[in-house]
């Protein structure tokens, strides 16, 4: 048999129909690639037995040609996820030992749908970093080296399990979650597909908070297609998300291969940042041509107040993140370091709990949010934020949607920026935008660096127009033929 | 804005460097009445087993998130338009926040620069006839932390999260308020309105109703002073002893060249005064912000206008009814005002009836026995039916006044019918004339030397009268007890 994890999902679903084979010998596979990948950190559980339960479950129900859309086919999780009675701890000590009753409602839909769960992906310490280095597992490692090289390369944060898992092809597809660029920039470091839906399109319900009003779950895949199938399973109105917005799913695969005539790309100038390397500059240009040539009208746009979209994302998501992580203090579940009392307790389990950068992050928000600052910091972002939006809202008049690169660079050695917060910072400054505007993006790869790392360009659209960018992403994808893989260097 | 009132001499506290005037502004905390909590679906029931009502979200587990309770935010619209006020149809919930064992989340979801509600009135009502209208500065709609429980052991404290999320509405009034008596006032008239809207229960010992006062001193009608916040005070009675404790207090510092520190106090009912409970230096910086899981609170002004139209008739309203419809007396209508089951039960018993009587019957007779035997006009064991029954047994003739008052009571023992006790005891007013008379004569004929006295003197009558009404065990109809005497006696009718 020829290995089965080089299907994509799309050809894994197709053949699983087909019963050339079944899902559990699929799983297996999986549970096989999984078990030799221990050297990319990946995962940080794995649910091998719940695993080939579910996939016999949906043999039973292929072998009588039923079964969801996702019916067999195995996944992983990013541990931000809640999964009933499996470890989840959003890779954090503070949750140590924590396996929630309840399953995510972004999880539930795609377990409904027949999908078959792997296992738990690593990810940054709640989510925050963009290298995948602040996990209190550890970093993971990304499948791909640079040229003649055997330096650990970072898989992008914060959902570098998920990015690291589906470039290794250790699951067909993984849940993400995406606040400031964390499904974005680790897909475009890793040449897998990632996309952040509008925010309210998928449900926040039993996800692990980071920054409530940014934070927004979405695949990472191997590509578009998988990608638009992944998203319509776990995309849906929720009652229990105040901010899920009750609109139809529609079904993104079916927007895959229409034709870009009389859309307008429109390419905001102001992202064509300083200092940025000339290799992602002429990749840039090559997305615009190849989208020039599948029929599309290129417009320079403007979005004015970009530059201060980075330092309003880190008063924002410090600010939301300092108060949605005061509930892990000790008294109900996850790690307690005994104090002499209720105040040295709370203070040495959040000092335990907690690692360097989510301290520094909750520091930070408690300041911005502090009597005399709060007009300063918090207040001032907010109105900023009102303005990002409001570019996005004129540019969007007179384009469809908007072309830029994903991220200033190719993914970084392990180690090399973990000593300056800023310039790690900056790794988000084209896809924190798009959390603030509250908009969908997606990232795909279109290129190789000079020393052989993946290249990614991320597609920004209109709220809830996510089939529009499925189908400027497919015709990106076309014209680009990205079909370049890691070595395989992990296999143990 | 305070309203701006003349000192009454009669408020004022006497000093040794002259008067003071008392500056006071409550907020008051109600639990709304609603089955469940004002962001998950738990059970809001009092006195249910510890943490045998907690939700994912009130335990605050990671993921969960909040989802407004509608019918609680239509609780407290119904009670922002029973106190007259503006109605804010986009309010903000924001997060409090701070650490505490029985605050799971680490922030209290409240509302802090957006309320649901803004600024309204209350009438209150005072002795002597007297009413004040105090001003509403504004209600908003908060969640209830949990209960921290330290006394099941030496070593450990226990949480308790069943109150954690339960819907609480703070209604904050001005610093219109001048004395102890006004404050307690306040609380009642605000209780009542409450409970008539169905917002609140107003139980102050299960704690659905506590009041946080603010007292100041000053010299009368001088510039305010600096107040001091006495926290969860919860009885009208200490309302009134805190207030008159903190404002000696106060006092005693200011005349003795010190200052008032700006401090957050707490009641000590035992011991009767209030002690620091931390400094505004000591407050805390609760970092207000908008919670990012909630949207703005929208309202349509149809639907508030729809909780308009369904309020029911409210206790200043009730009372100016009962004046009008029955004639009662300020006072008595005010008395039967103060509970809604009070006023409806009067209704029904004066419902074509004499309103006088109705009222003196049930403010009386009724609350007198009702105070003594510790029952509430819900558990009365005589019911406005029979009350009525036996009010109109009275107007027809068919028992007197006094033997109506022995009824009463049976009925008060067996929750019987008065009627049917009138007939079974035999109490039926006697009325004819031929059994009255044989009565009487035999009176006349055992007490020659009283009918001489009494013909020189008729207001001696009365003898005879009572004389009479003891023969018939009370029975005889006085009225023509007195016409027959007066005729044998040979008396004139009016004597």
């Amino acid at each position: 048999m020829t290995d089965l994890t080089k299907l994509t999902l799309a050809g894994a679903r197709d053949a699983l129909k087909k019963k050339e084979f079944t899902s559990l010998e699929l799983t297996d596979a999986y549970l096989g690639a999984i078990e030799g990948a221990a050297a990319l950190n990946a995962y940080v559980t794995v649910t091998g037995d719940e695993a080939r339960e579910m996939a016999k479950a949906s043999d039973l129900k292929l072998g009588k040609g039923q079964g969801g859309a996702l019916e067999g086919l195995p996944l992983g999780i990013k541990d931000l996820f809640a999964t009933k009675g499996v470890l989840t701890t959003a890779c954090s000590h503070i949750l140590d030992g924590f396996k929630p009753p309840y399953e995510s409602q972004v999880t539930s839909n795609l377990w409904r749908d027949g999908a078959v769960m792997l296992g738990k992906l690593n990810n940054d310490e709640f989510a925050m970093g963009s290298s995948n280095e602040t996990s209190f597992y550890g970093p993971v490692v990304n499948p791909w080296r640079r040229k003649g090289e055997e330096t650990k390369i970072v898989p992008g944060g914060s959902s570098g399990g998920s990015s690291s898992a589906v470039a290794a092809k250790l699951c067909l597809a993984a849940t993400a979650t995406d606040t400031g660029g964390s499904i974005r920039q680790p897909a475009a470091f890793t040449g897998t597909v990632g996309i952040k839906p509008t925010y309210g399109r998928c449900s926040r319900w039993g996800i692990v908070a980071f920054a409530s009003s940014l934070d927004q779950a979405g695949p990472i895949a191997r590509d578009v297609r998988d990608a638009a199938i992944m998203l319509r399973s776990m995309a849906g109105y929720d009652d229990k998300d105040s901010t899920s917005v009750d609109r139809p799913v529609p079904d993104y695969e079916a927007a895959l291969g229409q034709s870009l005539k009389g859309l307008r790309v429109g390419i905001p100038k102001e992202y064509r940042v300083d200092g940025m390397p000339a290799e992602i500059d002429a990749l840039w240009q090559k997305g615009i041509d190849w989208l020039k040539a599948a029929g599309a009208e290129i417009v320079d746009v403007s979005l004015p107040h970009t530059k201060y979209a980075l330092p309003t994302y880190y008063i924002v998501a410090p600010a939301e993140c300092s108060s949605n992580l005061a509930r892990y203090d000790g008294v109900r579940y996850g790690l307690r370091v005994e104090g002499k009392d209720i105040t040295d307790m709370y203070e040495k389990t959040r000092a335990a709990g907690f690692g360097a950068e989510v301290r520094r992050r909750v520091l930070i928000g408690t300041y911005v949010l502090s009597a005399g600052y709060y007009d300063a910091y918090y207040l001032k972002a907010q109105q900023v934020r009102t303005l990002i939006a409001r570019d996005f809202a004129e540019a969007y008049t007179k384009c469809d949607v908007l072309l830029t690169p994903t991220a200033p660079s190719a993914a970084f050695g392990i180690g090399e920026k973990t000593a300056d917060p800023l310039s790690m910072y900056l790794n988000d400054v084209f896809t924190v935008t798009v959390n603030l505007a509250g908009l969908p993006g997606i990232s795909v790869p279109a290129g190789l660096s000079s020393d052989g790392l993946p290249l990614g360009l991320q597609l920004i659209g209109k709220t809830f127009d996510e089939e529009t960018l499925f189908r400027v992403a497919y015709a990106l994808e076309e014209a680009a033929q990205f079909k370049a893989e890691p070595a395989v260097w992990w296999r143990a | 804005m305070m309203r701006n009132r003349e000192p009454r001499s009669e408020d004022l506290i006497k000093g040794m460097t002259g008067d003071w005037e008392i500056v006071l502004g409550l907020e008051v905390h109600a639990q709304v009445t609603s089955k469940a909590k004002l962001f998950s679906g738990a059970s809001a029931e009092f006195g249910a087993e510890p943490n045998t009502q907690v939700s994912f979200v009130d335990a605050a587990m990671p993921g969960m998130l909040p989802v407004i309770n509608r019918y609680c935010v239509e609780q407290a619209v119904k009670t922002g338009l029973g106190l007259k006020a503006q109605i804010n149809l986009r309010s903000i919930f924001d997060r409090k926040n701070y650490f505490y064992p029985d605050l799971p989340q680490g922030y209290q979801i409240s509302q802090f620069k957006n309320p649901v509600v803004g600024e309204g009135e209350i009438v209150i009502d005072l002795a002597g006839g007297r009413s004040e209208v105090i001003g509403i500065e504004r209600l908003h709609l908060e969640q209830d932390a949990g209960k921290s429980i330290h006394d099941l052991g030496p070593a450990a404290s226990h949480v308790d999260l069943n109150r954690s999320g339960v819907a609480l509405m703070e209604i904050v009034s001005k610093p219109d308020m001048r004395s102890a008596d006004e404050a307690k006032a306040y609380v009642t008239k605000l209780r009542t309105i409450l409970r008539y809207l169905g917002t609140c229960d107003g139980n102050m010992e299960e704690g659905s109703l506590r009041a946080d006062v603010n007292v100041s001193v000053r010299k009368p009608g001088g510039p305010l002073g600096t107040r001091c916040e006495i926290k969860n005070v919860n009885s009208i009675r200490f309302i009134g002893q805190a207030i008159e404790y903190e404002a000696r207090r106060q006092i005693e510092i200011l005349e003795e060249g010190g200052k008032i520190v700006q401090e957050t106090r707490l009641f000590d009912p035992k011991a009767g005064e209030t002690r620091s409970m931390r400094s505004k230096e000591e407050a805390h910086d609760y970092r207000y912000f908008p919670d990012p899981d909630l949207l703005p609170l929208e309202l349509k002004q149809a639907d508030v206008d729809a909780i308009k139209a369904r309020l029911p008739e409210l206790p200043d309203d009730k009372k100016a009814r009962l004046i009008s419809e029955f004639g009662l007396s300020a006072y008595d209508a005010t008395v039967l005002v103060g509970e809604k089951a009070t006023a409806d039960f009067f209704e029904a018993v004066a419902k074509g009836r004499d309103a006088k009587l109705a009222s003196n019957w049930v403010t009386v007779e009724l609350f007198g026995a009702l105070n003594r035997e510790g029952h509430s006009i819900e558990t009365s064991p005589v019911s406005a039916e029979h009350l009525g029954k036996l009010i109109d047994l009275i107007a027809d003739g068919t028992i007197s006044g006094r033997i109506a008052k022995q009824i009463f009571e049976s009925m008060y023992k067996t929750g019987g019918d008065p009627a049917e006790i009138v007939e079974k005891e035999g109490l039926r007013q006697v009325t004819d004339t031929t059994a009255i008379e044989a009565a009487i004569d035999a009176v006349i004929a055992a007490n020659p030397d009283k009918v001489e006295q009494a013909k020189a003197k008729p207001s001696l009558a009365g003898w005879f009268v009572g004389q009479v009404m003891k023969s018939t065990s009370g029975k005889a109809n006085p009225q023509v007890v007195n016409e027959i005497l007066a005729r044998k006696l040979g008396l004139s009718s009016e004597g």
